[in-house]
């Protein structure tokens, strides 16, 4: 009976070996999530046989998968496309939760003084899963826009996050050497659970989605240090996967910012300062803002267009507006590109998953790296909702937040429309000297009743 | 050293690095679908939040197994069906272009 379930855990790791192989390929992506998630069935129904249940066990099983289930699948189908970072957030946090629990439950068999083989990676589990459950939390709050995006720092945070730590370190000494008692793995739980806290306070809305990106390879290592106390294959080895391709996923991501992972984790210390002084020299500057007469005429006069989305297009649900306009504007024989940025709207590929939902042309979409060169011999650059993307102070000023990332050289175009809800900074809190430059003509209002206007301006044209 | 404990190092040590090998050529567009997929395989945690509900008899175990049942299959199941829905985004691009302009299509609320 052993043999037969430790060889269908195997299987299920081959499984998801292979989709997380399928997941990076545009191809295969969505067979791989299927063939994950066979995998994790086979793991779950190969576990029963060996289990001795209680009745209260088989109540509360029955009952947790039905809360669980129903959770899960409402809240995945339901959320808008636009609040998918948020949602993965958050069930990244209730996978660290159930990984530092499951950690406690098995403590509390372990009697006072269990070996360290058992003792080290349940309090590993607790600590690092109580983080990650903590720290999603605070990210989805400032995804969903719940508490401010904008760094939350005060004096002497360093020093109350490293006592914190010191505190941690405490306890964790504590249960492995001295005694394994509730108080104090129930101590280092809460301690966790206000250093995750603490440690994503202090980092920006728009770098949230490195930060789930890094919460979710700590669940996964908290996951496997739980395999390694229940002794459970299927779990060390889809709990390591998952740490181990997450570490190199959110590293991956902090490139795509041009920033290293240390800056965007710690990157809020020491610069609120130097961000107010360079704000405060822009102000009294004049911008242009036209028609949506005046910019419909300039687009359907126009060759050659390049669409800038940005997170202001995906809030407003504005794709399929953008696609009408580059319908109608194509029918002129007007040439349309999109150009899409690493980090265009909250995450990394978020943008190409809501043009997609759009049914805009896959060739249409441009990355980055194709399409800047196109800018110089584009007369319209149009801009919707987008901002830190775009931002020349990225290039030009050392002292910038954002400073080093990657830019989409929209300002070579010969002529720029800039698409906003207002003169708001972008999420990075950060002016844009892109709305004063003299080709620059604003177009203020929600990005989809914008859109169509312009629509209906292209057509009168 | 135990021998389980000797394989189970083993074991942990490879699959760091096929983690970190399976992935090493994703493209920027998939960077989101991929963390919301490796997102769902943690949610294997729901073994181990099985393993302890299922002997569970003291109150405070049933508390703890019945907690960590619930987050740990929310994780697996939200994680996996948000993944396919972001997925479902990318498929059919040809046929995509064949079709007429769509017009908006209501939002899920």
């Amino acid at each position: 009976m052993n043999t037969l379930i430790e060889l269908a855990y195997l299987v299920a790791a081959v499984c998801f070996i292979l989709g997380l192989k399928q997941l990076s390929s545009p191809k295969g992506a969505r067979n791989g999530n299927r063939i994950a998630a066979a995998g994790m069935v086979i793991a779950i129904v190969a576990t029963l046989p060996r289990l001795h249940f209680t009745n209260a066990g088989v109540i509360i099983i029955a009952i947790g998968v039905v809360i669980g289930g129903a959770v899960g699948i409402v809240g995945a189908r339901m959320v808008k496309m636009t609040a998918i970072p948020q949602m993965v957030a958050l069930f990244n946090g209730v996978g660290g939760g159930a990984s530092a629990l499951v950690a406690v439950a098995e403590l509390l068999t372990f009697g006072q003084h269990p070996s360290f083989t058992e003792a080290f990676p349940s309090v590993f589990s607790i600590v690092i899963g109580s983080v990650s459950f903590a720290g999603s939390m605070v990210a989805f709050a400032k995804l969903q826009e719940l508490m401010t995006g904008t760094p939350i720092t005060y004096p002497g945070q360093q020093v109350v996050n490293g006592i914190l730590a010191a505190a941690i370190l405490g306890f964790v000494i504590a249960v492995l050497a001295v005694a394994s008692i509730p108080f104090s793995f129930i101590s280092l739980m809460v301690l966790a659970l206000v250093l995750g806290v603490a440690f994503v306070l202090p980092i920006g809305g728009a770098d949230m989605p490195v930060v789930i990106s890094l919460l979710n390879a700590f669940t996964g290592l908290a996951v496997a240090a739980s395999g390694f106390t229940l002794n459970n294959f299927a779990l060390i080895v889809a709990g390591t996967l998952v740490g181990a391709s997450g570490s190199l996923l959110t590293k991956l991501m902090s490139d795509a910012m041009g920033r290293s992972l240390a800056n965007v984790l710690f990157g809020a210390f020491g610069q609120t300062r130097a961000g107010t002084a360079a704000v405060a020299g822009k102000e009294g500057r004049s911008v242009r803002s036209g028609s949506a007469e005046d910019i419909g005429t300039l687009l359907a006069y126009s060759q050659r267009v390049i669409i800038v989305p940005g997170y202001g297009l995906a809030v407003a649900q504005a794709q399929h507006a953008a696609r009408e306009l580059a319908d109608v504007l194509e029918k002129r024989g007007v040439e349309v590109t999109y150009a899409i940025h690493p980090v265009a709207g909250r995450m990394p590929g978020h943008m190409n998953v809501l043009l997609a939902e759009a049914n805009v042309p896959y060739e249409q979409l441009k990355e980055m790296d194709e399409v800047n060169d196109e800018f110089k011999n584009a007369d319209v650059a149009l801009i919707v909702g987008a901002n830190d993307v775009v931002n020349p102070s990225a290039r030009n000023a050392p002292g910038s937040p954002i400073f080093g990332m990657p830019i989409l050289n929209a300002d070579q175009a010969k002529n720029i429309i800039f698409m906003k809800r207002s003169m708001r900074p972008g999420f990075a809190g950060i002016d844009n000297d892109l709305m004063y430059d003299p080709k620059t003509l604003m177009f203020f209002g929600d990005a989809k009743d914008s859109l169509t206007k312009l629509v209906a301006a292209v057509k009168a044209a | 050293m135990s021998n389980e404990l000797l394989n189970e190092i083993t074991f942990f040590v490879l699959s760091i690095f096929v983690g970190i090998e399976v992935i090493s050529k994703v493209p920027t567009i998939l960077h989101t679908p991929l963390m919301s997929g490796t997102n769902a395989i943690h949610g294997i945690i729901v073994v181990g939040a099985i393993f302890i509900a299922a002997g569970a008899s003291s109150p405070v175990n049933i508390v703890l197994g019945l907690v960590a049942v619930s987050l740990a299959t929310t994780n697996v199941v939200g994680g996996f069906v948000v993944t396919d829905r972001m997925l479902e985004m990318f498929k059919g691009r040809n046929q995509a272009q064949k079709q007429p302009a769509v017009k908006e299509s209501t939002p899920t609320k």
